[in-house]
C-alpha cells in the first residue's frame, strides 16, 4: 500500500508501478511479449523545389513479416509529412497526436503550419518519455520559410540535414545517398534517387522489404505516391491451386421446444408495489 | 566481484529453410539458397543440400559452419564404409550414422537442423527428420529451419497420413506424383518467403528417383 495520503488523478506519462512485478516475472522465466517493430528503411532529401520522403512497406514481428504493405509515411499537416521507424504503435500514435495538435494550432493562428513547430512538438514529447517511446522519425515539409528536412531520435534529439536515412536499412540507403546526392536535384532525379536508396534497403536489409512509397512536397502542392515501385511480386502461383476441406461434422441435432419450460401459476399473489 | 556471464557465443544462425517429401518411388529435397546473419545477407547463392551417397541427400539449416563440419565428417565416414563393405550406404544406414554423429557431440552440439531424404533398399522414398542432437524419425515429409513453422502446418493439411495408431500400419509416403510434389514444394517456399525474412533469393530442388538425381532452381523474392 502506498504511503501517500490521497493519490490524485494520474498526471500523465508512464506509471512504473508494475516494473518490479515484471522484473520478477522475467527472472522466473516469463517470455516477455514482443513488439511490432517496423524494421524499416526511411529516407528524406531536399531537392530544388522542396522535399521528397521515401519508405519501404514491411512491418516485422521478430523474424516474421506481420504486414507486407503497411504505410510508413504519416500525415502531419497538408504541407508536412513524417516517415516513422521503430515500434509501429509509437510512430503511429505520436504522429497522429502532433497532427491533431497542429490542426488546432492552425485554427488558432489562421496560418499554414511550420515544420519547426511539428519538430518542437515531436522532440519535446519524445524527450519527456526518456526514449521509452521508440519512434525514430524523418520529418519533412515545405512552409512559408522554405523546405525543411529533420531527423528525430527516440530520446528527443534532432538533426537538420539535406538528406537523411533512418531504420535498420539506413546504412544501405545512406550508402546510395552519399554516392549520388548533390544539391539542386530536379523532381524526377530526386524521386529516382529516393527510390534507389529505398530499394537498396529493401534488397540488402532483411528488416525492410516489399514496396517503395514516396511523398513529394513542394510549395503549395503534395504528391503521395503510394507503392511507387513494386519490385517484389510473388514468384510462384500454382496453376492447379490448393483446397482446404471444411473439416466440420454435424454430430448431433437437438431441438428443445421452449414451451415445455414455461408453466403458468394460476391465481398467484398480486405483484406488490 | 559479482559473477560474470559469458557474452561470446560460439554459435550464429545463418537462417534458411529445408523441406523433404517422400513419394512412392521418388524423393523431393529442397532448400532456399539465402545465407544471412542478423539483418544482413551474406550471400544469395549458398547451397544447403549435399549428396552423401548414391541414394541419400541431406539438407541442413542453422549454423552453416557447423553444417559444413558435419557434412565433412559424414562424407569421410561414408568413404570408409565403401572401402570396408565394397558398396554404397543405404539411406536408412546413413540416417543412423547421422544420428550417432550428432549425439556424439551431445554436450557441444552441431547447431544444424537436418532433413535426410532418399530411396530405401526397396526403392521407396524415405525422409528422416532430426533435431540438433540426433533424435530422428522416419516420416513421409518434413521441414526444418526458420520457415518450418510456416510450412509444416500447410504440409500437414495437404499430406497428413492417417494416424500411426491405426492398424494395419499404413504407408507414410504420399500418393502424389513427382510433378505434383515439386509443385507443392514450390508453393511452400513462395509462401514462406512472403512471411519469413530469412527465407528467399533462390530455391534449389533435388528430385531423387530410380533414374538418378534431377536438380531444379526457382527464383524467390529477394527482399
Amino acid at each position: 500500500m502506498s504511503k501517500a495520503a490521497i493519490e490524485g488523478p494520474p498526471k500523465g506519462g508512464f506509471s512504473f508501478d508494475l516494473c518490479r512485478r515484471n522484473e520478477m516475472l522475467l527472472q522466473k522465466g516469463l517470455n516477455a511479449p514482443s513488439f511490432l517493430k517496423t524494421g524499416t528503411t526511411i529516407v528524406g532529401l531536399v531537392f530544388q523545389d522542396g522535399v521528397i520522403l521515401g519508405a519501404d512497406t514491411r512491418a516485422t514481428e521478430g523474424p516474421i513479416v506481420a504486414d507486407k504493405n503497411c504505410e510508413k509515411i504519416h500525415y502531419i499537416a497538408p504541407n508536412i509529412y513524417c516517415c516513422g521507424a521503430g515500434t509501429a504503435a509509437d510512430t503511429e500514435a505520436v504522429t497522429d497526436m502532433v497532427s491533431s495538435q497542429l490542426t488546432l494550432h492552425r485554427h488558432h493562428t489562421g496560418r499554414e503550419s511550420r515544420v519547426v513547430t511539428a519538430l518542437t512538438l515531436l522532440k519535446s514529447h519524445l524527450f519527456s518519455y526518456q526514449g521509452y517511446v521508440s519512434a525514430a522519425l524523418v520529418l519533412g515539409g515545405v512552409d512559408f520559410t522554405g523546405p525543411h528536412l529533420h531527423t528525430i531520435y527516440p530520446h528527443g534529439s534532432t538533426d537538420t540535414l539535406p538528406f537523411a536515412t533512418m531504420g535498420s536499412g539506413s546504412l544501405a540507403a545512406m550508402a546510395v545517398f552519399e554516392s549520388k546526392y548533390r544539391e539542386g536535384l530536379t523532381r524526377d532525379e530526386g524521386v529516382q534517387l529516393v527510390a534507389e536508396a529505398i530499394s537498396s534497403g529493401i534488397f540488402n536489409d532483411l528488416g525492410s522489404g516489399s514496396n517503395v512509397d514516396i511523398c513529394v512536397l513542394t510549395k503549395g502542392h503534395k504528391e503521395y505516391l503510394r507503392n511507387h515501385l513494386q519490385p517484389n511480386p510473388r514468384t510462384y502461383i500454382s496453376e492447379k491451386g490448393y483446397s482446404f476441406s471444411k473439416k466440420t461434422e454435424v454430430l448431433l441435432t437437438k431441438i428443445t421446444p421452449l414451451r415445455d419450460s414455461i408453466h403458468i401459476i394460476e391465481g398467484g399473489d398480486e405483484m406488490e408495489e | 566481484m559479482p559473477i560474470q556471464q559469458a557474452n561470446w557465443s560460439p554459435y550464429d544462425n545463418n537462417g534458411g529453410t529445408c523441406v523433404a517429401i517422400a513419394g512412392a518411388d521418388y524423393c523431393v529435397i529442397a532448400a532456399d539458397t539465402r545465407m544471412s546473419t542478423g539483418y544482413n545477407i551474406l550471400t544469395r547463392d549458398y547451397s544447403k543440400i549435399i549428396q552423401l551417397a548414391d541414394k541419400s541427400v541431406m539438407a541442413s539449416s542453422g549454423f552453416q559452419a557447423d553444417v559444413r563440419a558435419l557434412q565433412k565428417v559424414l562424407e569421410a565416414r561414408h568413404l570408409v564404409y565403401q572401402h570396408q563393405h565394397n558398396k554404397q550406404m543405404s539411406c536408412p544406414a546413413m540416417a543412423q550414422l547421422l544420428s550417432n554423429t550428432l549425439y556424439y557431440k551431445r554436450f557441444f552440439p552441431y547447431y544444424s537442423f537436418n532433413v535426410l531424404g532418399g530411396l530405401d533398399s526397396e526403392g521407396k522414398g524415405c525422409v528422416f527428420t532430426y533435431d540438433a542432437v540426433g533424435s530422428y524419425e522416419r516420416v513421409g515429409y518434413s521441414s526444418q529451419g526458420s520457415g518450418s513453422t510456416l510450412i509444416m502446418p500447410f504440409l500437414d493439411n495437404q499430406l497428413k497420413s492417417p494416424s500411426p495408431l491405426l492398424l494395419p500400419a499404413k504407408d507414410a509416403v504420399t500418393p502424389l506424383s513427382e510433378s505434383e510434389a515439386a509443385d507443392l514444394v514450390k508453393t511452400c517456399f513462395a509462401s514462406a518467403t512472403e512471411r519469413d525474412i530469412y527465407t528467399g533469393d533462390k530455391l534449389e530442388i533435388l528430385v531423387l528417383n530410380a533414374e538418378g538425381i534431377r536438380r531444379e532452381y526457382m527464383e524467390l523474392r529477394k527482399d
